[in-house]
């Protein structure tokens, strides 16, 4: 299927190794392969969802779009410049463009500083604010877009509760006006009831702003109601790749029937049937050989030991890497 | 009527701080019956971990104090029980699962000698028996190898492997009543699945009672026959699972099943979560009446004027609304 609008963020073949290093020369004696060749597209005002248990490499992708850590291979194209190499100022400006929400909203804050500083900062840095009077009137326009008071600009961070950070860690990236905004585990350290409002704060805004989200996350319900389309991560590699609803409706990679059936229903009425996966996820120093799923799949073949699936995307742009469902697509 | 195995009358499990008296526990009244799951659900602060710690007199006094009730266990109570008595009814007649598996394991002992502590500690146990009876348990929960897991220590099991051993610790007495502590909220979602699973086999294998604590709506409807919904020290509602996700009568709960995105309901386009306004409260600025009212939709004058109280609404089924 041709897209008519050229995607915001390309991401090809993105691998992130880090090394191991032991005995008394700290010689390196291995790698973790933390992100394994990484392919996706987002479009403007899109929300991608990536998910995948602990490990699988999810958070890792999202630093390394960033550049908060470097990639060790790949490509990212940002409105359609490879931003792998930028440095010094090139790469100041491109972070204007893009901007990212923590999952811990105590850890993300820095407490020495008023809401006013946390905020203006991005604001003074990339010199989007005229005088000071204009960079207050500016983060009181921020805060009343999340939701908070003119008046808690002079306060501090753990005066907030952590639905309130959330939305002050939220303001603080809209400041620079983003294209773009990874988000990193976003709701998982809040209560129940705040998920919500941070969820439906974070959808106008997009409507409002026509962001693009990279929404990160291990829940699957989150990640799929907040998204447009869902990657599913396993041990650094993604394996499917689908529109919300059709990866719910017709998910076709092995593991992504075992997460989606793990996930608890709110609803004691739900018909379920759940396809139990053995054992925990593999150590990613030594990862299974072939598709790395293969050694906990319910339907691995030999050949699933020994080669590794592409990602091939068929009817729906729906893409999954398993020898057995290609034929499916 | 069979007499609950546990029932929890009135209790108040306050603490003293220096900005005043925080009371997470301020009144809650909880019966389990034998072979039952009941849920504790609610968000931080609504008292449902200091009322499972609070059972098994886990709670430090000071600055905690049991303030008011009684916790009847099989028609007996455990308030006043000095620790020497209350050492046994944990050992043997109550397990309880923590959420954090890393730490509530002892890192320099082999998980073997873990399990079989409190076996060792009431009756003369020779090494051999210990460690075949510490075997059997990790084969029971599933731990692949046991005889070579026996002498291996915490660090060297993942996360998973790890909430598998502590609930081999917790039922090596064959306890009648285990209470577990959101015990699959460290976990990943398909290993939550195998914990939970887990803990559905024990219980039928042993017939005991699960009090299961959790944030987690979803979990519930799963795994409970009746729920217990806290909110700020109190319980709001209670009900069994099917009529509680049917029929819930208390604003919180309804906010509370509404506010939650579900996997297998992804609409046509974007629908909008229900969201309930404001954080969750603060005990010591709790409003007047109803703790619910200052984030209620349907409060009026009413819910300011005093307490609801838990009340029947229809069979089976309690809520603490004067509008439930």
């Amino acid at each position: 299927m041709l897209d008519p609008v050229p995607p915001l963020l390309s991401v090809r073949g993105l691998k992130k190794h880090y090394a191991i290093r032991g005995g008394i020369l700290s010689r390196v004696v291995d790698k973790v392969h933390a992100v394994d060749g990484v392919s996706f597209d987002i479009a403007p005002g899109e929300t991608l969802g990536l998910v995948g248990e602990s490990g699988c490499g999810k958070s890792t992708t999202g630093r390394a779009i960033m550049r908060l850590i470097e990639p060790t291979e790949g490509t990212i194209q940002f409105e359609g410049r490879d931003v792998t190499r930028l440095q010094g100022e090139e790469l100041r400006a491109l972070r204007r463009r893009m901007q990212i929400i923590f999952q811990d909203p105590f850890a993300s804050l820095n407490p020495r500083h008023s809401v006013r500083g946390i905020i203006g900062e991005a604001l003074v840095i990339h010199g989007l604010a005229k005088n000071r009077r204009d960079l207050t009137e500016q983060v009181v326009r921020l805060l009343e877009l999340v939701g908070l008071r003119p008046d808690h600009m002079t306060r501090f961070a753990h005066e907030f509760s952590g639905g309130q950070r959330q939305r002050i860690g939220i303001a603080r990236a809209l400041a620079v006006q983003p294209r773009l905004i990874v988000c990193d585990e976003p709701v998982s350290a809040l209560d129940v009831s705040i998920q919500a409002q941070v969820i439906n704060l974070l959808e106008d805004l997009q409507e409002q702003f026509g962001l693009a989200y990279l929404f990160i996350a291990h829940d699957l319900s989150v990640v799929e109601h907040i998204s447009n389309r869902v990657g599913v991560m396993y041990l650094g590699r993604v394996v499917e790749i689908a529109t919300a609803r059709d990866l719910y409706a017709n998910p076709l990679h092995p593991y992504t029937e075992a997460l989606l059936s793990a996930v608890p229903i709110p609803d004691p009425t739900a018909k379920r049937s759940r396809v139990a996966l053995k054992g925990d996820v593999p150590n990613p120093i030594n990862p299974p050989s072939g598709c790395h799923f293969h050694t906990r799949c319910p339907i691995a073949v030999a050949r699933c030991a020994i080669e590794v699936p592409a990602l091939i995307t068929g009817a729906n742009s729906h893409a999954v890497a398993c020898h057995l469902r290609h034929e499916t697509i | 009527m069979e007499r609950p195995l546990l029932d929890i009358i009135g209790l108040k499990t306050w603490f003293d701080t220096d900005e005043g008296v925080v009371r997470a526990v301020d009144g809650v009244s909880l019966s389990i019956n034998r072979g039952e799951t009941l849920a504790v659900v609610g968000e931080s602060g609504s008292g449902k971990t200091v009322t499972a710690r609070s059972i098994l007199k886990l709670i430090d006094t000071p600055p905690g104090r049991y303030a008011a009730g009684q916790i009847l266990w099989q028609g007996r109570d455990l308030v006043p029980l000095g620790p020497r008595d209350i050492d046994r009814v944990r050992a043997r007649e109550i397990g309880m699962v923590f959420q954090e598996p890393m730490t509530s394991l002892n890192p320099v002992y082999t998980v073997g000698a873990q399990i079989t502590e409190a076996l060792r500690a009431h009756e003369s146990l020779s090494r051999k028996a210990a460690n075949d009876a510490a075997i059997e348990m990790l084969r029971l929960v599933q731990i692949p190898t046991p005889e070579r897991r026996v002498n291996d220590y915490p660090h060297q099991f993942s996360g998973g492997m790890r909430q598998r051993v502590m609930i081999a610790m917790a039922l090596v007495c064959k306890p009648k009543l285990l209470i577990a502590d959101e015990p699959t909220t460290a976990l990943d979602v398909t290993i939550q699945a195998q914990i939970l699973e887990l803990l559905a086999d024990m219980k039928d294998r042993f017939g005991m009672a699960i009090m299961l604590i959790t944030h987690a709506m979803g979990v519930v409807a799963e795994n409970a026959q009746r729920v217990a919904v806290m909110y700020a020290g109190v319980v709001v509602e209670e009900a069994d699972v099917d009529e509680l996700f049917a029929n819930p009568r208390h604003p919180y709960t309804q906010g509370l099943i509404r506010s939650i995105p579900r996997v297998d309901t992804k609409a046509i386009g974007r629908t909008r979560l229900e969201q309930i306004p404001g954080s969750v409260p603060n005990l010591l600025e709790l409003p007047p009446g109803c703790r619910f009212s200052n984030r209620c939709r349907m409060a009026t004058a009413d819910c300011h004027a005093s307490e609801p109280a838990l009340r029947l609404v229809a069979p089976d089924h309690k809520a603490a609304c004067i509008y439930a």
